[in-house]
């Protein structure tokens, strides 16, 4: 049997992957429960972050190019949503997922003509490399700072939510759209402050989560971007705590699927049947607001 | 009125024989062409996607589960069909495996579109109450756990598990997928003009009021995805056919979205639109833009962007603009018909006409 020290260590790797789940997940629930949308660009944003730092960090000291890195997954987060959804506000919801789908495929298209589709190595951190003996423990920086820098950001958002005006419009307009516009809230400034905190968070993660992993590739940002929104749909979308608290479950049990090599290829069907059996047993999550359809 | 039914029958049979005719001397003078394997592919495109835009045009259920659909067919026809002397070199992993049948090939084609309803009624009854969007994610969910169950290691012996599936029969003329796709896209126009195709339509419009008017919300949204299923795993064979071998890393979600796009430029909602489009589609990206990917000098400057990848870029620039400034894409949802045509060709005599006679007024 295996020791303690291995189960130890898998549940630390799924709590650093379950972290970054959490962080993309954000994303995915804000810009759900204001605009009812599948943001399937989402995951290709993150990708995008990742590309952004390999090219930022050739040119510029790492201390320079985390900001710029950032400020730029900002931006490109702020584009799209301006670009590609925008011109959709009334249009059928359909149209504007499918809006979602090309933009996601234009950005893989895009990072794979830029790239020449080779994976490329990411830049180490050197602050993030470093291990630490913790009695019979080996862990990496990066495992202990992921967690909590997640759980710092989330605390600072739900504050920012909560006690914020920019908080109470985005409240309003995910209460009720129409509603909220009358009101006097500038919708389109909320959806975009809605996508700055998204993608920010994103970029974040990007940062984290290559770090770890060690090398980014054109088609890589899909399967988190999907895993995080199956966490923001565990958790009831819309709610944030519930997006973490789903992500961290996500990534805990892939960790210690993947430690089973009969069953590792389940890895990633796991978290879809996660999702169908939420869907089919609590549709609303688990803090979800309950919808209903109105004739 | 009969007059034009007599007319129309007399210029499809006419269209029929020219296409046909065309087939056939492009089959015998360049079977191994690029426009022979245009031809091909976008025939089954066609058909793939007239199976997607049954669901999303005509029931409107989201669905992005089409290509588990076609993956399921693809496989059961690699398994059954591969002869039986080839299953020790395919099945080289797993001691020839545990399949000890070899199927004709219209067999496996038609067993491929069975198995493929079979898994569709086992998502369909859970996940077809789910509304839009959550519908489309847990059917994108199903697509990627049955590409796991396919790779998996115990059940290598039938599904060869990552490995590839080949040695299975071909087309032995380009003329067969043509003719097969052609035939099930007529099994749907007139599945979409009976009364089964306005209950689908009901249902797209609006499914409160469509199951005020006695249509059976459960039943009809399932007959509509069994019927995609079914032709999704045909459209699978066919595509395995085509392509000669088949495994399972293919068939992602990006399938899905391809024949999605595919959809989208036809037009959701008409059948001819999703042929038109596949045949754009697949013509574009295999063939016509193909000089996009390889640098070139033009008037002595070489274009020093265009190089590997940069086709796929353009190509998804201009599915883009269709998506935001032509929504409706190519037909929108209006369909063939000879008398469209004919308008379309008398339209501007018939202005200038009209304004010749405001004129002299």
């Amino acid at each position: 049997m295996h020791t303690a020290t291995y189960y130890i260590d898998l549940l630390l790797s799924g709590i650093t992957v379950g972290s970054l789940y959490a962080l993309i997940a954000i994303g995915y629930t804000m810009v759900y429960g204001i605009l009812r949308l599948i943001n399937f660009a989402h995951g290709d944003i993150f990708m995008m972050a990742g590309f952004f730092m390999v090219y930022a960090s050739a040119s510029m000291p790492m201390a320079v190019s985390i900001p710029v890195v950032l400020v730029m997954t900002v931006l490109l987060g702020v584009l799209i949503e301006r670009a590609a959804y925008k011109p959709l506000r009334s249009a059928p919801r359909m149209s504007v997922m499918i809006s979602a789908i090309g933009v996601s495929y234009l950005l893989q298209n895009l990072a794979t003509y830029i790239t020449g589709g080779l994976a490329r190595p990411y830049p180490e951190i050197a602050l993030l490399k470093k291990t630490l003996a913790v009695g019979s423990l080996n862990v990496k920086v990066i495992t202990i700072v992921t967690p909590l820098l997640t759980i710092l950001l989330v605390v600072a958002l739900v504050l920012f939510i909560n006690h914020t005006k920019t908080g109470m419009a985005m409240r309003a307009v995910s209460k009720d759209f129409d509603t909220a516009r009358l009101m006097g809230i500038k919708v389109n400034n909320v959806i975009s402050a809605t996508f700055v905190i998204g993608s920010f968070l994103a970029g974040v993660g990007s940062i984290l989560y290559f770090s770890n992993y060690g090398q980014v590739s054109p088609m890589i940002g899909a399967m988190p971007g999907l895993k995080a929104f199956v966490a923001a749909v565990f958790g009831g979308i819309g709610s944030i705590p519930g997006a973490v608290l789903g992500a961290y479950i996500i990534g805990v049990c892939e960790s210690l699927i993947k430690a089973n090599d009969t069953i590792a290829i389940f890895s990633n069907a796991f978290t879809f049947a996660l999702l169908i059996l939420v869907l089919l047993f609590k549709p609303n999550g688990m803090f979800g607001e309950k919808l209903t359809e109105k004739v | 009125m009969m007059g034009n039914k007599k007319r129309d029958f007399i210029l499809s049979l006419i269209l029929a024989a020219v296409i046909t005719a065309l087939l056939v001397y492009v089959d015998k003078e360049m079977h191994y062409s690029m426009l022979a394997s245009v031809i091909q592919k976008a025939s089954i495109y066609a058909l793939l996607a007239v199976s997607l835009n049954l669901l999303n045009g005509f029931t409107g259920l989201f669905s992005l589960g089409q290509a588990g659909f076609m993956m399921l067919g693809a496989y059961t026809y690699a398994i059954l069909t591969i002869p039986l002397e080839q299953h020790a070199s395919v099945y080289q992993y797993f001691n020839g495996g545990i399949v000890n049948i070899c199927l004709p090939a219209f067999v496996g084609v038609i067993a491929a579109g069975i198995v493929a309803v079979i898994f569709a009624w086992l998502v369909g009854k859970p996940c077809l109450k789910l509304k839009s969007d959550y519908l489309a994610i847990a059917t994108l969910g199903f697509a990627e756990i049955l590409r796991a169950l396919i790779q998996w290691e115990v059940l290598g012996p039938v599904t060869n598990a990552s490995n590839i599936l080949k040695k299975f029969p071909k087309f032995d003329s380009i003329l067969t997928p043509v003719i097969v796709c052609a035939f099930c896209i007529f099994l749907v126009v007139l599945l979409i003009n009976s009364s089964y195709g306005r209950a689908f339509k009901a249902i797209r419009e609006d499914e409160i009021a469509a199951e005020a008017m006695g249509i059976n919300l459960a039943k009809t949204k399932m007959q509509a995805f069994l019927t995609s299923a079914f032709f999704a795993g045909v459209g699978g064979a066919l595509l395995a056919m085509f392509q000669a071998s088949v495994q399972a890393r293919s068939f992602t979600s990006a399938m899905t979205y391809e024949i999605l796009l595919i959809v989208v430029i036809g037009g959701i909602g008409s059948i001819t639109g999703s042929i038109i489009g596949s045949f754009l589609y697949i013509a574009s990206s295999e063939w016509w833009l193909r000089f996009l990917d390889d640098s070139q000098t033009y008037l002595g400057v070489n274009i020093p962007f265009m190089r590997g990848g940069f086709r796929m870029v353009v190509f998804s620039v201009v599915i883009m603009l269709i998506v935001l400034f032509y929504r409706q894409g190519i037909m929108g949802t209006r369909e063939f018909s000879w008398q469209g045509i004919i308008d379309f060709f008398k339209k501007p005599f018939a202005k200038r006409k009209r304004k010749a006679v405001e004129d002299n007024g």
